[in-house]
């Protein structure tokens, strides 16, 4: 159980240590790597959605003068049948490889087909369209339910329909089928009362960091592999290129550069492999860039879906029954994030007749990525918008509604889990007394919406080592890539444990051959999972502390106690040692001290969040505004509030734009036309009100100071809290996003 | 390409170049002075990340050539700490919390440097018109704009 006490450095809010770096410019993100006698790749890619490769004849490009080398997919070892393990099940390695460098087909419009190295960029880039590729163009499937139709066009004629440990015959579009249960859906719904059922469309949208994808890789002739990356996870980085290069992981060195932005679009490789390949055939490092457009036609996405959501509740408001069907479409190679959706998507109510079915489909889009609280979101927006249908028909006030239902502790998930103590019912009262919802709304063409939204937060494994140095600070050392204030939220766990301030920490994020095995950083994990491991490093070095002043003093470790940073004597003696003296008499009492620990806690404890919106309607443009936004959210326990504020409203932030303005749009020969950052619209601060927070702390049973992963959750309910509004300002559901000035007018009847 | 003989003036200090024309702003100061603090997000003017100060005026370096820049006082996010000393802008953005990443941050310390220069007296719906054109993934603006305006406080109360 959480440690129930006074804080010192946790709730506080230190400044970041890596906050002059970062304005100042000196922090080194991978594109600002330099090495002597640096190559630079280029890569070419499709122009193409679906197409065969015939051939590809690289001599034109070859003889360009400046060009080094030239890779395609026959540099790739042969990956038919093997199956690789990346620590979250199997996949098939060519499916891997294939997303690196098309072998056989390209599977969407900028499928990395060949790469480059030159001595500068331009001739890079002028090499790329001297390469002859031959293709046999074949009909794109570019929507879910297209390719779920049988006689749909195969992206892939050997995959085949897993679905309940079973797999089908015939070849499809349709990689599995998932399926969770719980009591008797038929039973739930005829005890109901009011039934709604919808269909909901969602878009194809952008994790959207501003630092495109970026790798350098230099093969040293001892057949050391070292690659410098911007990644969500260095180590997961070292396990991709293992399987993909099928080169020894002992001799691949990951060294992770500051990250421009994540989202879960920088765990999968793109380039990394890329550019070891060319280094292994110049003998030189070479550096390969992405530009923006290859970020939106080159890397994940998180897919379009299509959802339908049936859902059943007695007259005096209990939820009954629940049902879904979830169609997410995968991008070219099977994995969406069909499963994670199906776990959230009931996830904060107490039903007891449920039955969700998901599906992962195969179409000729970029194979998809996690993009925060994967899965979730698509699917929140069915679920949360059926509820509040399913409020008003009741004449049940929608937060009151929710509080009535919720999933509370002891409440078994349809997928399985049992829920330990949980924040939602608080996250909902947060929200439900707070002077937004009670103020007064009733303008024209101004609507208010409310939606939650659940994330399960994931635990894994991390490493971090501590040594004390003599003038009473920790060096931390992390594996856990920091993209928005992680150094100091894990130095502060250290640091209330040792009873020093924050800034007495230095953290430092290190590459793979110097720090244990950490995972990503993802799943809102970080300050959990790695905060744990410096909790339990910091304990170790509480410990080794106590044996030398019981050394000094001469007494037992049993009569050393340690509280508030001070070290004091328990038997008689008049004796007393501040950590930072202690610290400073490491080398009388034995040499250095150093702490470690490597956890992979189990209890990570879910996210529940209740967002709050009024928003006006443009009746002439169609345009919608956003007026006011709150968010509560359960944190368990804030380490730092202030990131946990920025965690939330830029989660918010970006929800918001999945809402509104986000999606990739296709013409009829599958190429996206709207690849910038001009076209593809994310949320400016002109768009935008200051987003309200508020933070509710239901510790965590996991977690020694109560912490929950905060990162995801955020991003899930505002779409439907958005359509939620548009509905009470104008009378209309929303059913498809994003929810953009032409779908407006369409929906209002004005076009 | 024929590369030409430019004096570029970066934080006060004169760089005798030989460049190709072709070249942006943003890969002379990047990769030809090594200055890697300006940011490439988009190549295209559109998020901001690149933005320098040219003869006072906030720019996207991504949309300049470098030759063309020559005789004029170019500024990078590494010139605006002097003696030591943070900005304001720099030292709100620290004490906010306004980036997460960081990444965009050089593009908008800069951009609301050159703009709290002009004129510090200014609302909180002119500065989101003003710093419309930067674009940040990570922090939703809220601290951002806190950022701004704890800046030109301190600006307009120390001038």
């Amino acid at each position: 159980m959480p440690e129930k006490k006074e804080y010192k450095v946790i709730g506080t809010r230190p400044i970041r240590h890596d906050g002059v770096d970062k304005v100042t410019g000196r922090a080194l993100y991978g594109a600002d790597f330099h090495t002597a006698g640096l190559l630079h790749g280029r890569v070419l890619r499709s122009p193409h959605a679906h197409a065969r490769i015939l051939s590809i004849d690289t001599s034109r490009a070859e003889a360009y003068p400046g060009v080094k080398a030239i890779v395609t997919a026959k540099d790739l070892p042969d990956a038919a049948d093997k199956v690789a393990d990346l620590g979250e099940g199997a996949v098939h390695l060519k499916y891997l490889c294939d997303n690196i460098l098309a072998s056989d087909k390209a599977l969407y419009k900028g499928h990395a087909i060949a790469a480059v190295a030159a001595t500068n960029a331009h001739i890079a880039e002028e090499a790329c369209a001297l390469i002859d590729v031959a293709y046999e163009v074949l009909p794109p499937v570019l929507e879910v339910r297209q390719a779920m139709e049988p006689a749909a066009p195969l992206l892939h004629e050997t995959l085949k329909t897993g679905s309940l440990g079973e797999t089908a015959e015939e070849p499809s579009n349709v990689a599995s089928h998932l399926q969770h249960k719980k009591g008797d859906i038929e039973a739930g719904f005829a005890e109901a009362d009011v039934i709604i059922e919808r269909e909901f469309v969602t878009g194809t949208v952008h994790q959207g960091y501003i630092e495109p994808h970026n790798a350098t890789a230099l093969y040293n002739p001892d057949g050391q592999l070292t690659v410098w990356c911007s990644t969500q996870g260095a180590f997961t980085v070292r396990e991709q290129l293992t399987e993909i290069l099928q080169y020894p992981i002992s001799k691949i060195k990951v060294v992770p550069m500051e990250i421009g932005g994540g989202f879960g679009g920088k765990i999968n490789v793109y380039v990394e492999p890329v550019a070891a390949l060319l280094a292994k055939k110049t003998g030189k490092p070479v550096k390969v860039l992405m530009n923006r457009a290859d970020v939106f036609e080159g890397t994940g996405p998180t897919p379009a879906s299509f959802i339908r959501v049936k859902m059943g509740a007695t007259k005096d408001g209990k939820l009954t029954a629940a049902q879904t069907h979830l169609a997410f479409e995968a991008g070219a190679y099977p994995g969406s994030p069909v499963g994670a959706g199906a776990m959230c998507i009931f996830a904060p109510y107490d039903i007891a007749n449920v039955l969700i079915d998901g599906y992962d489909v195969v179409v000729n889009k970029p194979k998809s990525a996690p993009y925060r609280a994967p899965g979730a979101t698509n699917a929140a927006f069915g679920s949360e918008t059926v509820i509040d249908e399913l409020a008003k028909e009741l004449n049940i006030d929608a937060l009151e509604f929710r509080i009535m239902n919720g999933a509370k502790e002891g409440v078994k998930r349809a997928d399985g889990p049992v829920f330990p103590r949980i924040g939602f019912i608080e996250s909902v009262e947060a929200a439900k007394q707070h002077p937004h919802y009670t103020s007064p709304n009733g303008k024209k063409h101004h609507g208010r919406g409310v939606a939650s939204g659940f994330w399960f937060n994931i635990g894994l494994a991390s490493s971090v080592s501590i040594s004390v140095n003599p003038d009473g600070t920790i060096n931390l050392v992390e594996g856990s890539t920091d993209i928005g204030g992680t150094r100091a939220s894990i130095a502060m766990q250290a640091a209330e444990v040792l009873g020093i301030p924050a800034e007495s920490v230095n953290p430092s994020v290190v590459d793979t051959n110097s720090v244990g095995y950490t995972a990503v950083t993802g799943g809102s994990r970080t300050t959990f999972a790695t905060g744990y491991a410096a909790y339990e490093a910091a304990q170790d070095v509480k410990r080794q502390l106590i044996a030398r002043a019981a050394k000094l003093w001469e007494v037992d470790e049993e009569d050393v106690q340690f509280a508030d940073g001070e070290f004091s004597c328990i038997n008689g003696k008049e004796a007393q040692l501040s950590f930072h003296d202690l610290s400073a008499r490491l080398g009388e009492t034995g040499g250095p001290v150093v702490g470690s620990a490597a956890v992979n806690p189990p209890g990570a404890g879910g996210a529940f969040a209740t967002h709050i919106v009024d928003l006006e309607v443009d009746e002439d443009t169609g345009k919608v505004q956003i007026l006011r936004y709150t968010a509560t959210q359960d944190a368990g326990k804030a380490i730092h509030p202030s990131y946990v504020e920025g965690q939330i409203q830029g989660g918010v932030v970006q929800g918001i734009g999945w809402a509104l303005n986000e999606e990739y749009i296709y013409n009829a020969e599958g190429t996206m036309t709207n690849a910038s950052f001009l076209d593809y619209r994310i949320p400016t601060c002109l768009d935008l009100p200051m987003i309200d927070t508020v933070i509710v702390e239901v510790p965590n049973p996991g977690h020694p100071y109560g912490v929950r992963g905060v990162g995801e959750v955020p991003i899930v309910p505002p779409p439907a809290a958005i359509a939620n509004a548009i509905y009470d300002a104008i009378g209309i559901r929303m059913t498809e996003l994003p929810m953009s000035p032409d779908r407006m007018l369409k929906a209002m009847g004005k076009i | 390409m024929a590369k030409l003989p430019v004096t570029l003036t970066v934080n006060g200090d004169g760089y005798d170049l030989l460049i190709e024309p072709r070249k942006t702003l943003l890969a002379v100061l990047r990769d030809t002075i090594g200055l890697t603090g300006t940011k490439e997000g988009c190549s295209t003017g559109d998020c901001g990340a690149c933005t320098v100060i040219v003869d006072g005026r906030a720019v996207t370096s991504c949309m300049v050539l470098g030759v063309t820049a020559a005789d004029k006082a170019i500024m990078t996010i590494e010139g605006l700490a002097a003696d030591g000393e943070l900005h304001p802008v720099q030292q709100a953005f620290i004490d906010t919390g306004g980036y997460q990443c960081g990444f965009c941050t050089p593009g908008f310390i800069m951009a609301s440097k050159a703009l709290l220069d002009e004129n510090p007296a200014r609302t909180e719906e002119e500065f989101r018109h003003a710093l419309g054109g930067n674009i940040c993934r990570c922090t939703g603006y809220t601290k951002i704009l806190e950022a701004v305006m704890q800046a030109a406080e301190e600006i307009r109360t120390t001038a």
